[in-house]
């Protein structure tokens, strides 16, 4: 895993000015959930149907007050390929993508990163992101909100894959006659 | 991956209250400053309050100008504190370069140890916009005129003077004209608004 | 020369109130929304986006709503769009082998791990207009079957040909190129295979299928296999700095096409198969096939091969292939032109003259009468 290479140097950083961490960077880190938890829940959400997380989202204890560190902004992002799909990287071409950074009364930050132009998604998500990682909303929002997108989403891979499955064929090569 | 900046503490500082209109109204007041140059262009940047010691006003600017295509140059004063290019980085998206050759904007707290402006990315005779715009933090008020310019955006000639500069400054800005249509821009950027002298400039130096 | 003209604004406005009740048809008729659009003409929105170069399925549709239709004016929609958009970054490269596959095919292997799975396609439908369609509301509409899932993996085909080195390998990242971004800087020439594969990418799906097409009617020598077509829905990754870690962002569909070419040797190289590569937004077989042959076409100068056939050449193949930059060149021609076709006219009128007047000195100093040539009166 690297940044982007786009030929810049990224951002130079000692190793004393990783440790000031904030409590938005990665508090995960520190009670017991790792940055990988971290991700698979931002995943979820990123990739939740808007209309059901927005469901969800009003059965939680949502943080009231929050501060808009960036709204909700949407930009692009240019998706690469690889050639022949294992090589060398080139440029596909972009995709939208709907950001939001927020902090909560209780000083956690939530962020969001969504595909599409859903601002309601991305505040949502980004909030959401910020309650979890506080160690006393995580159970509660891993069980209304996590769980439940998650196992939506399985099953309708599932779905997908077993009409997929359906349509397996085997062909049967008949010999050439020469004659 | 080696580091992994972390920038959400330097993120805690605000920009802008109003991206857009604030953008635009910083954005209009620059053109008009490059348009007219040597004159001063009233802006107040003092509601942004952006990580020390980067001024208000340069802030401004960076808010106004810089994306994720414009790679920024520090001077060493900028520099010295990281927060700084973490602000920059999550407000504008913009690669921060140690290579002020690379510089779409350089961003210049303490000019009085500007280095060579020469060093920076002069364009070339195809892609001229190809170079650096510089953006200096100066003090309000003006001190005796130090320069006569003339030219696009001049109505026959006007006195400009900035402080604090680095010796040696308005020659090389006089150098800087004769490379036209390669060359740096220079923006001044003051608490109380901005004046440009962009290449196209012509300039004689006054006696003191 | 371009000459401004003033005036007709009276005129233009008319005209855009004209398209939009145009646009719009009968009003007893109604409107189409943006979720119809996407769900029901899904291979247009893709062509859409594929050109537009920006992956919007509900942009795309309003796109195509917008533009009565015409996919290149759709697609040139798109494309101004995305300018007012500011860039966050660069994703990690999508990995097509994690794809969820909904389609995949090879016409080289029979017998492939993972098999071969056909969903939803025409290929096997018999083009027969299906006028069930066209009876007021939809015929009704069987439940897709399903089958149960295994767990076996699905390779890419031509990662399979290379365990036996028969396949030349995918190409590594050369230390410290940067990739090529055509929307940051111009194209320009020698382009390398990551500004080719750009190009094509969102190049115009006519021009690219007639160019694989002369390439298979002789006009340059290759003889293609589909070493294998995927479809499906791929996840979009981000290094996103701030966090220090990459992020799913969510999940785009793509096609991707892995065209595998015999390959005779040459001094550089030993005989093995090569191949072109093929990867295109949406659901866009012919497309992504198209650009596999001409990507593949197009690497004779790195394989040692010979020059002979347009799909070859580069800097024609590039300069081309973009519909909007196309569609802006040709189209031009209907503004106004008049001051130069003045001059032109002038121009034509003068040697029309000397023409005549030295036909006239020719026949006299032949000694025939003059007059009774009709077109001398004029």
């Amino acid at each position: 895993m690297a940044p982007p290479t786009d030929g810049r140097e990224p951002m130079h950083q000692s190793p004393q000015d990783a440790a000031r961490t904030s409590p938005g960077a990665d508090p995960a880190a520190q009670d017991g959930a790792g940055a990988d938890d971290r991700r698979r829940i931002m995943a979820t959400l990123a990739t939740a149907d808007a209309t059901r997380l927005g469901e969800l989202a009003a059965t939680l204890p949502m943080p009231t007050g929050h501060d808009l560190i960036r709204p909700a902004e949407t930009g692009l992002i240019m998706a690469r390929g690889r050639m022949g799909g294992t090589g060398s990287p080139f440029n596909l071409g972009e995709v939208t993508v709907t950001r939001c950074v927020v902090r909560v009364k209780s000083g956690e930050v939530g962020t969001a990163y969504v595909l599409g132009r859903d601002k309601t998604h991305a505040r949502t998500a980004a909030l959401i992101d910020a309650l979890w990682q506080n160690p006393v909303h995580r159970p509660v929002v891993e069980a209304c909100v996590i769980t439940p997108l998650a196992e939506a989403r399985d099953q309708a891979r599932n779905t997908l894959r077993q009409e997929t499955a359906a349509t397996r064929v085997d062909f049967f090569t008949m010999v050439r006659g020469d004659n | 991956m080696t580091a992994s900046p972390n920038l959400t503490s330097a993120a805690l500082a605000p920009a802008f209250a109003d991206a857009v209109h604030d953008a635009q109204s910083c954005f209009r007041v620059l053109m008009q400053a490059m348009a007219r140059p040597g004159t001063l262009q009233a802006f107040d940047a003092a509601a942004l309050v952006p990580e020390a010691p980067l001024p208000a006003a340069l802030a401004a600017a960076a808010l106004t100008l810089c994306d994720f295509d414009t790679p920024i140059w520090l001077d060493a004063t900028l520099a010295a504190n990281p927060a700084v290019a973490g602000w920059l980085r999550f407000h504008t998206g913009a690669p921060i370069t140690s290579d002020p050759a690379e510089a779409a904007f350089a961003f210049v707290a303490r000019p009085e140890s500007l280095p060579a402006l020469a060093g920076y990315a002069q364009g070339t005779l195809e892609y001229p916009d190809r170079s650096t715009m510089l953006i200096l933090a100066v003090e309000n008020g003006s001190p005796a005129p130090q320069v006569r310019l003339s030219g696009p955006g001049v109505q026959s000639s006007t006195d400009f003077a900035a402080a604090p500069l680095p010796p040696r400054f308005w020659p090389q800005m006089m150098e800087n004209h004769r490379r036209f249509p390669r060359g740096v821009d220079v923006i001044f950027a003051a608490p109380a608004g901005f004046a440009a002298v962009p290449r196209s400039t012509d300039l004689t130096i006054l006696e003191a | 020369m371009y000459v401004a003209v003033k005036g007709g604004e009276k005129a233009i406005r008319n005209a855009h109130r004209l398209l939009a009740r145009r646009r719009r048809g009968r009003t007893d008729v109604p409107s189409l929304t943006l979720d119809q659009i996407a769900e029901q003409m899904a291979l247009s929105v893709a062509r859409v986006m594929g050109e537009g170069s920006l992956y919007d399925e509900a942009l795309a549709a309003l796109a195509i709503k917008q533009s009565r239709g015409d996919l290149i004016e759709a697609a040139f929609l798109i494309r101004a769009y995305r300018t007012t958009l500011p860039r966050f970054g660069y994703s990690e490269p999508l990995d097509t082998g994690a794809m969820l596959v909904e389609r995949r095919i090879s016409a080289t292997y029979k017998d492939l791990p993972g098999g071969q799975l056909l969903g939803p396609t025409f290929d096997y439908t018999h083009r027969l207009l299906d006028f069930t369609l066209a009876a007021e509301g939809e015929p009704e509409l069987e439940e897709a079957e399903r089958a149960a899932l295994t767990d076996e993996a699905m390779p890419r085909v031509t990662d399979l040909l290379s365990e036996e080195g028969l396949m030349e390998a995918d190409p590594l990242p050369e230390e410290g190129h940067v990739v090529g971004d055509l929307t940051r800087d111009p194209l320009s020439f020698p382009a390398d295979r990551d500004l080719r594969l750009q190009n094509l990418a969102r190049g115009d799906e006519g021009f690219l299928l007639a160019l694989a097409y002369s390439s298979q009617r002789g006009y340059g020598r290759t003889h293609p296999f589909t070493g294998e077509i995927r479809y499906g829905a791929v996840e979009v990754e981000f290094f996103a700095e701030e966090l220090g870690f990459t992020l799913t962002l969510g999940e785009i569909r793509l096609t991707e096409c892995q065209m595998v070419n015999q390959f005779n040797g040459s001094a550089k190289s030993p005989p093995k198969f090569t191949r072109g590569y093929g990867l295109v937004f949406g659901q866009a077989e012919r497309k992504a096939m198209a650009m596999s042959m001409v990507d593949r076409a197009l690497r004779w100068e790195e394989l040692g091969e010979e020059f002979t056939a347009p799909v070859q050449d580069t800097e024609f193949v590039l300069s081309h292939s973009d519909n909007i930059q196309a569609t802006g060149f040709v189209e031009h021609l209907k503004l106004p032109h008049y001051v130069d076709f003045q001059a032109e006219l002038d121009l034509v009128r003068r040697m029309r003259k000397e023409w005549f007047a030295a036909r006239e000195r020719r026949d006299e100093e032949l000694g025939l009468a003059a007059g009774k040539d009709q077109e001398a009166a004029e």
